[in-house]
């Protein structure tokens, strides 16, 4: 969930076409499919300039961590369709969730010719973990044992007991509890290892890093807020092998330039169309375009804590105002088809999802169920006509404020009550309330997942008491399903689980799921070979000149 | 004059621990946290916030706060932006930019807008003045960002005559669309308090005197009329170079100049305090030199002004 804060590419569209245009837009042109195409091109692309030093552990946002991916390389990466294949890592063994021993390939080295170790990794990870180093995404290593005894405040243990060192190819790793879908994070940014230097002045390292990935960072190359030059690292035998001449980011502050720059063949590939343009990007790029949804979504978290929203009245109301958005005329109207209707939690390009789990029906327009489901809330409780329901959202980036608006106007219509649009001025006064859990209504809150699993969007999001419950949802029932689906033996045993834990959610509704995020984006007629990956990021190793 | 100088520095002082007080107060005063935002929607982890809350001062109160930001000043060192990087680094590589940015409008406004309003206040009444006159109030009834995407879109994307965005270097040839679109607002202003102040002028009992005494109209209008209107259109640019440094945060939005106004922008965004206050206290010393600047020009162009110390 790189998420909201520097979200571009989330927010890419929303303000657009309010017009009734109606226009469907199809998901159309993939990639141009051919293989071939120069290789001796490099790709210059829209980057943000990277919030903190350029460390694995302490980048948390697109900007940087777009970088961070394709200058590192980890045990596992992904694939376009999300499936995690080995890029360090020979093997990655593990028979009851909790217990696992990962075996790295030899002769592995980074870029400045320091060999790769198992010790390697476990120094990198403690190193992450590590209260005192305040690396932003320790958190990815909170199911290994010993992470709350380094990573409590002031903690001088700098090592987690669960990471033991075997051999120099080999080591282990325990867990606190089983989960089984453990090593399908091991491909996010935070689990790469980093070479000694690092570990000793890792802000110098983050000016300028030295890894192991597709590519390296150009001498020189990180000029701050103006462009990220990276080169093809030849030693690199991985997955993602680099089929171009290096990739530059040029830093944008914002995505209508970028745009311009597109159309004038002065920038190769924009991830992201601005909001804008999305009425006329087809007619100005024809086919060097891409539709594509990618693993995030949009709700809105209605907080417990509130007292109409609790109990059994709170959840009929929910449902009520669940049934009274209609999704496809915001996707179509607003949108112009930049997004996908929800039917579940998670997300659609995410292995094990379903969109007819029971329940689902609660996510489909129905205006009569609605206006039903508000009646029965009601007679339980009385809703107090004065009352306002709020949907709050950040208004300096993203582009929310026209979805909301319209959720608004439907909710009212529907149900006949004051709805409005609370707008914050900026995403850190939103995230305030909601972390304090002093919020006075609903937030729009999206989600992007950080590993292509479905438990990336139920768990940290709706666990009882988990970090990121804005709506301090608590369910005993849930979270045993949850856990159920971490025990399980396999991966699809495991989503199966946790397809049952979605069908309590698609009842209690915490959150009301909105859409699925579709990454669109294009390209000059410079380039070929344009495809995204399972996270709405361009894979950048395999374009290539025309 | 050296005495007026001095005095006009040492105004400076209380100008600038006035302004930094302020700024630092209404950064301070911004709702959010922002370390709590840099966690992005993930669980904040206490520990590291914590860490990052004593790096930043961020759990000092405001006094605190505000003196060791002073501190920093006066032993030349600004303290770090959230990615770790040296604010007087930061400041160092943003600032030539946005200064030759600023330089290259206020140029233009300046050598076009008195140019245009020269002839246009000699020519009052006639064909050229009137077209000007409409021209220019259509330049300042359009709002900055509305020309600057107009032009970039038709000069940068339809015609290809310049990139629709400034490279990594910005360089001078690069900043002349950006500077175009920045001043045309001044040329605007610039060429009506011209041709206002000529046309004032030309009816002064000196202006008379000097024709009568046979000089030619060249001179007359170069030394007499044209210096004698310049008074008011230096006051307006001097004032204007402070104004277009900190006013250039659409253009460079629009142009994407990696400038003071980008930056400063970002750094409110992000609640970083010492970077907004440290970009904002540079450009109100230059608003205050500039001014400085203005003043003494006074005195050359009309040698009847006189500095008392």
């Amino acid at each position: 969930m790189r998420f909201s804060r520097t979200s571009k590419a989330l927010g890419m569209v929303a303000i657009a076409a309010l017009a009734l245009t109606g226009c469907g837009a199809s998901g159309s042109a993939t990639g141009s499919g051919s293989t071939g195409g120069d290789t001796s091109k490099v790709i210059l692309a829209d980057g943000s300039e990277p919030q903190r030093p350029l460390m694995p552990a302490d980048t948390n946002e697109v900007g940087g961590g777009k970088v961070i991916d394709m200058i590192f390389a980890g045990l596992v990466s992904y694939d376009a369709s999300g499936k995690a294949v080995n890029e360090l890592a020979d093997s990655i063994e593990g028979k009851d969730g909790q217990h696992f021993t990962i075996k790295i390939k030899k002769g592995e080295k980074f870029t400045n010719g320091e060999a790769i170790t198992a010790k390697t990794f476990v120094d990198s990870w403690n190193f992450g973990a590590a209260a005192k180093n305040a690396q932003l995404s320790g958190g990815f290593f909170e199911s290994i044992k010993g992470y709350d005894e380094a990573s409590k405040e002031g903690s001088t243990v700098t090592t987690m007991s669960g990471l033991k060192v075997v051999d120099d190819q080999t080591f282990t790793v325990e867990l606190k509890q089983p989960e089984s879908d453990w090593p399908l994070r091991l491909g996010y940014t935070a689990f790469v290892p980093v070479p000694s230097g690092a570990l000793k002045d890792p802000k110098g390292f983050g000016e300028k890093p030295v890894g192991n990935g597709p590519y390296k960072l150009a001498d020189g190359g990180w000029q701050h807020n103006v462009q990220i030059q990276l080169v093809p690292n030849p030693d690199y035998n991985g997955p993602r092998k680099a089929k171009n001449a290096g990739v530059t980011f040029k830093i944008y502050q914002n995505d209508d330039a970028a745009y311009q720059d597109l159309l004038s063949n002065n920038l190769d590939i924009l991830q992201t169309i601005p909001t804008s343009q999305l009425k006329n990007f087809k007619s100005d790029l024809g086919d060097r375009t891409i539709n594509k949804p990618y693993a995030g979504n949009q709700t809105i978290a209605i907080p417990e804590y509130l007292p109409e929203w609790s109990g059994e009245a709170g959840k009929l109301r929910r449902q009520a105002i669940s049934m009274a958005i209609n999704r496809d005329e915001i996707t179509k109207v607003i949108f112009n088809g930049a997004r996908k209707p929800a039917k579940d939690f998670t997300a659609p390009v995410l292995d094990g999802y379903s969109d007819a789990i029971p329940g689902a029906e609660n996510l489909t327009f129905n205006a009569d169920k609605a206006k039903a489901a508000w009646a029965k809330a009601d007679s339980i409780k009385k809703w107090d006509s004065n009352e306002t329901f709020t949907i709050a959202y950040n208004a300096d980036k993203g582009g929310h404020k026209a979805w909301v608006e319209a959720v608004v106007n439907q909710l009212k219509n529907t149900l006949g009550i004051k709805v409005e649009g609370k707008p914050y001025a900026t995403f850190k006064e939103a995230r305030n309330d909601a972390t304090a859990k002093t919020l006075t209504g609903s937030i729009r809150a999206g989600w992007q997942a950080d590993y292509p699993s479905l438990y990336n969007f139920l768990g940290p999001i709706y666990k009882t008491g988990a970090g990121s419950n804005d709506a301090s949802y608590a369910n005993p029932a849930f979270d045993k399903a949850v856990s159920d689906g971490l025990n399980a033996s396999s991966v699809s045993d495991g989503n199966k689980a946790m397809n049952k834990a979605q069908e309590i959610l698609l009842t209690d509704l915490p959150a009301i799921p909105l859409w699925y995020q579709v990454a669109q984006g294009g390209w000059s007629d410079k380039v070929s070979n344009v495809d995204y990956g399972w996270d709405g990021v361009p894979l950048y190793y395999e374009v290539t000149g025309k | 004059m050296p005495t007026y100088i001095l005095k006009r520095f040492l105004q400076l002082i209380p100008v600038f621990l006035g302004a930094t007080l302020l700024v630092y107060f209404l950064v301070f005063s911004l709702p959010g946290d922002p370390i709590v935002a840099l966690f992005g929607d993930k669980p904040v982890n206490v520990a590291v916030a914590a860490k990052l809350r004593e790096q930043y001062h961020l759990d000092q109160p405001f006094w605190i706060q505000y003196l060791l930001y002073l501190k920093s000043i006066f032993t030349f060192d600004l303290g770090q932006d959230f990615s770790g990087r040296p604010i007087a680094t930061v400041l160092g590589e943003v600032f030539p930019v946005t200064a030759r940015l600023a330089i290259m409008a206020l140029i233009f406004e300046g050598v076009f807008g008195i140019v245009f309003g020269l002839i246009a206040g000699l020519r009052k009444g006639k064909f050229f003045d009137a077209t000007v006159l409409i021209a220019s109030l259509v330049v300042i009834a359009i709002p900055i960002f509305v020309l600057g995407f107009l032009l970039q879109f038709t000069i940068g994307v339809q015609l290809g005559w310049a990139k629709p965005t400034v490279s990594s270097a910005a360089t001078v040839q690069d900043l002349i669309l950006p500077a175009i679109v920045l001043g045309l607002g001044s040329f605007a202003y610039v060429l009506r308090l011209t041709r206002t102040s000529v046309i004032e002028n030309m009816n002064a009992d000196y202006v008379r005197t000097a024709t009568a005494k046979g000089l030619s109209r060249f001179q007359v209008v170069r030394v007499h009329i044209l210096r004698n209107s310049l008074i008011p259109v230096i006051t307006f640019l001097g004032a204007d170079l402070g104004a277009l440094m900190g006013g250039a945060i659409v253009t460079e939005g629009i142009f994407n100049v990696p400038g003071v106004g980008n930056r400063l922008y970002r750094a409110v965004l992000s609640g970083e305090g010492p970077t907004v206050v440290s970009i904002v206290t540079v450009l109100v010393l230059i608003y205050c030199l500039s001014n400085l600047l203005v003043d003494l020009l006074y005195g050359w162009l009309d040698p009847r002004i006189r500095y008392d110390s």
